[in-house]
């Protein structure tokens, strides 16, 4: 057993971030356990431009936005061990790692940051009928073959849901020279940012269809088509409304799910709404001295905010690795008020708030013209107008740290977004 | 005298914009929420440009290396781009931001690398 001060569990964006800041903040001794050969997490796969606005100013690819973080982990001289998996950490923080080149390894952390990300949600847990043939795979899998393994999964393509990956997907089977029938989505509306709906499918007339499902999967050994037919206000399908689409290649882009086994090995208390852990203001969990940040704790949108979320992983785990001192269970609980859902932080300390506090949250419909308010035992504290809201697109509200000496001993911060 | 509609991509309001186009300008926007749709119509409707990103291939591997244009390019030539990009063929070692295609289709605007790799890799 090797002691150390801080572990970082996943190289994404988040787990470099991390790993950055908190040697920035003056730890001397972590690690980083990557599980794939190279760093970058879902990045290097994504193309595209569109990430690094906010932090570089400036609209990189997945993979650029990467390297500026790998250059500067490798300069700090922070070492990192890919090729390795983390398969157990326990609530006494001892992290258990395997690799091909080293073995089982253990680890006694004085704190760690957990950075696994997220996966993706899977046909079985939507529940289409019909058999079980090849062709059907979700947005990112496809991903990871066309743009880092270079090789079609399909030639005719339909897309299940309208999120993100599934609209860059289908301009990029589109590049690649595929033919992409449609994308069906069940809800009213897209999950997606509009531009990528204009720039992916509208600029090719790739047709999105709201309101819609996929009801039957056709192919014994390899999709042969698809049934999508129109549904009703309870999601439910319209009978009569069926319509086939012959193609070879079905694509899910239906959603992400934290990947947060480990968490639950550690005895890490998960909220229900982020299917995360629940973590206070530092990004602390449930167990002191474990830090969680990035889509293993929320599933975000943007890259940027990953970044800066984990830098503040980073620099509390260092703080704690530091002192170790016990810190006072914080006592202000947040709670999703009406029209809200999944704010993280779930509670704060009012008596130790170190940074300012940013709320992070997803509407639970599109509102317009909406206000977002929070209070802090019935006081109102902020209120923010937005022309729009939609649940594709988080968030945020900023408490400056000052705030907080006013409200010590108070009990509950609400958040509401109204009409 | 022409007229358009598109979708603006200034937020997640997506307003539909009804465009009028005569003598290749923008003669009126209708439909806009706000300021920025109107300059957001000037450009989509007169001039609209893209960035391209997409793979080429290395010499001797099967994993692509991934490009972009160094700037965007107009939009009737992302498919002729495409084309000039999969007809490339790199040799390692390559930076960020080494130079795959220039000039791509006459556009004046580079192609560039937008990931490494060395000599070792594979
Ligand atoms: C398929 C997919 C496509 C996406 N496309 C876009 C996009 O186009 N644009 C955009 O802005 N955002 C996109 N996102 C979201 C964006 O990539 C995320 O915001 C960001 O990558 C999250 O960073 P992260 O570090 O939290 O997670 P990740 O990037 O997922 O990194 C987590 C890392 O942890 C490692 N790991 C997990 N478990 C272990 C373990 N037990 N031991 C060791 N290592 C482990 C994983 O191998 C992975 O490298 C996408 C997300 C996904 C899942
Ligand atoms: S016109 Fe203004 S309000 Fe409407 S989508 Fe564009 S930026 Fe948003």
């Amino acid at each position: 057993m090797t002691d150390i001060d801080i572990v970082i569990i996943g190289g994404g964006p988040a787990g470099l971030a991390a790993a950055v800041a908190a040697r920035e903040a003056g730890c001397d001794r972590l690690l980083l356990f990557e599980r794939d050969e190279v760093l970058g997490g879902i990045l290097p796969q994504c193309i595209h431009t569109g990430f690094g606005l906010h932090v570089f100013q400036e609209e990189l690819t997945g993979p650029e936005y990467a390297q500026r973080f790998i250059d500067r982990v490798h300069a700090l001289e922070i070492p990192v061990q890919c090729g390795t998996t983390v398969l157990d950490v326990t609530r006494d923080r001892v992290v258990t790692a395997v690799s091909p080149m080293c073995g089982l390894r253990q680890f006694r952390a004085k704190a760690i940051v957990l950075a696994m990300g997220c996966r993706e949600r899977t046909r079985g847990a939507l529940m289409i009928p019909g058999w079980r043939p090849a062709g059907v795979y979700t947005a990112g899998l496809a991903q990871r073959w066309v743009n880092r393994e270079g090789w079609m999964p399909g030639r005719r393509v339909v897309i299940l849901g309208s999120g993100d990956i599934g609209l860059i997907m289908a301009r990029r089977m589109m590049f690649e020279g595929a033919k992409v029938l449609a994308c069906v989505e069940l809800m009213p509306y897209s999950s997606g940012l509009t531009r990528n709906v204009v720039q992916c499918l509208d600029d090719y007339d790739i047709p999105l269809m709201l309101s819609h499902t996929v009801t039957d999967i056709h192919g014994r050994e390899r999709v042969e088509g698809v049934t999508v037919a129109q549904v009703d206000a309870q999601r439910m399908p319209v009978p009569g409304t069926e319509q086939r689409f012959d193609c070879d290649t079905l694509l899910l882009s239906v959603g992400l799910i934290p990947e947060n086994e480990l968490s639950k090995a550690a005895g890490v208390e998960l909220a229900e709404a982020t299917a995360g852990p629940v973590v206070d203001e530092s990004l602390q969990t449930s167990v002191s001295g474990i830090f969680a940040c990035g889509n293993v704790l929320h599933v975000h949108d943007l890259v940027d905010e990953v970044t800066r979320e984990s830098a503040q992983a980073g620099r509390a785990a260092a703080a704690f690795a530091r002192s170790a001192a016990g810190l006072p269970p914080p006592a202000l609980r947040v709670r999703d008020g009406a029209g809200v859902r999944g704010v993280v932080p779930q509670a704060i300390c009012a008596e130790r708030v170190a940074e300012d506090v940013s709320l992070m949250f997803r509407p639970t419909a599109v509102f317009k013209d909406a206000t977002a308010a929070v209070k802090i035992d019935r006081v109102e504290v902020a209120r923010q107008r937005f022309r729009i809201l939609t649940p594709g697109e988080m968030v945020k509200l900023t408490l400056p740290k000052g705030l907080f000496a006013r409200f010590k001993g108070a009990c509950e911060l609400t958040v509401e977004v109204t009409e | 005298m022409s007229a358009q509609t598109i979708t603006c991509i200034g937020c997640p309001m997506g307003c539909r914009l009804r465009v009028l186009i005569a003598g290749g300008q923008v003669a009126s926007v209708d439909g806009a929420g706000c300021g920025r749709g109107a300059v957001y119509a000037r450009q989509e409707c007169v001039c609209p440009t893209r960035m391209v990103t997409s793979l080429v291939r290395v010499q001797g591997r099967h994993a692509p290396l991934s490009v972009k244009t160094a700037r965007p390019v107009p939009k009737e030539k992302i498919f002729a781009c495409l084309q000039s990009i999969r007809a490339a063929r790199v040799t390692p070692p390559v930076r960020i931001g080494d130079v795959i295609v220039a000039d791509v289709c006459g556009t004046g605007v580079d192609v560039v690398a937008t990931m490494a790799c060395t000599e070792g890799d594979s």
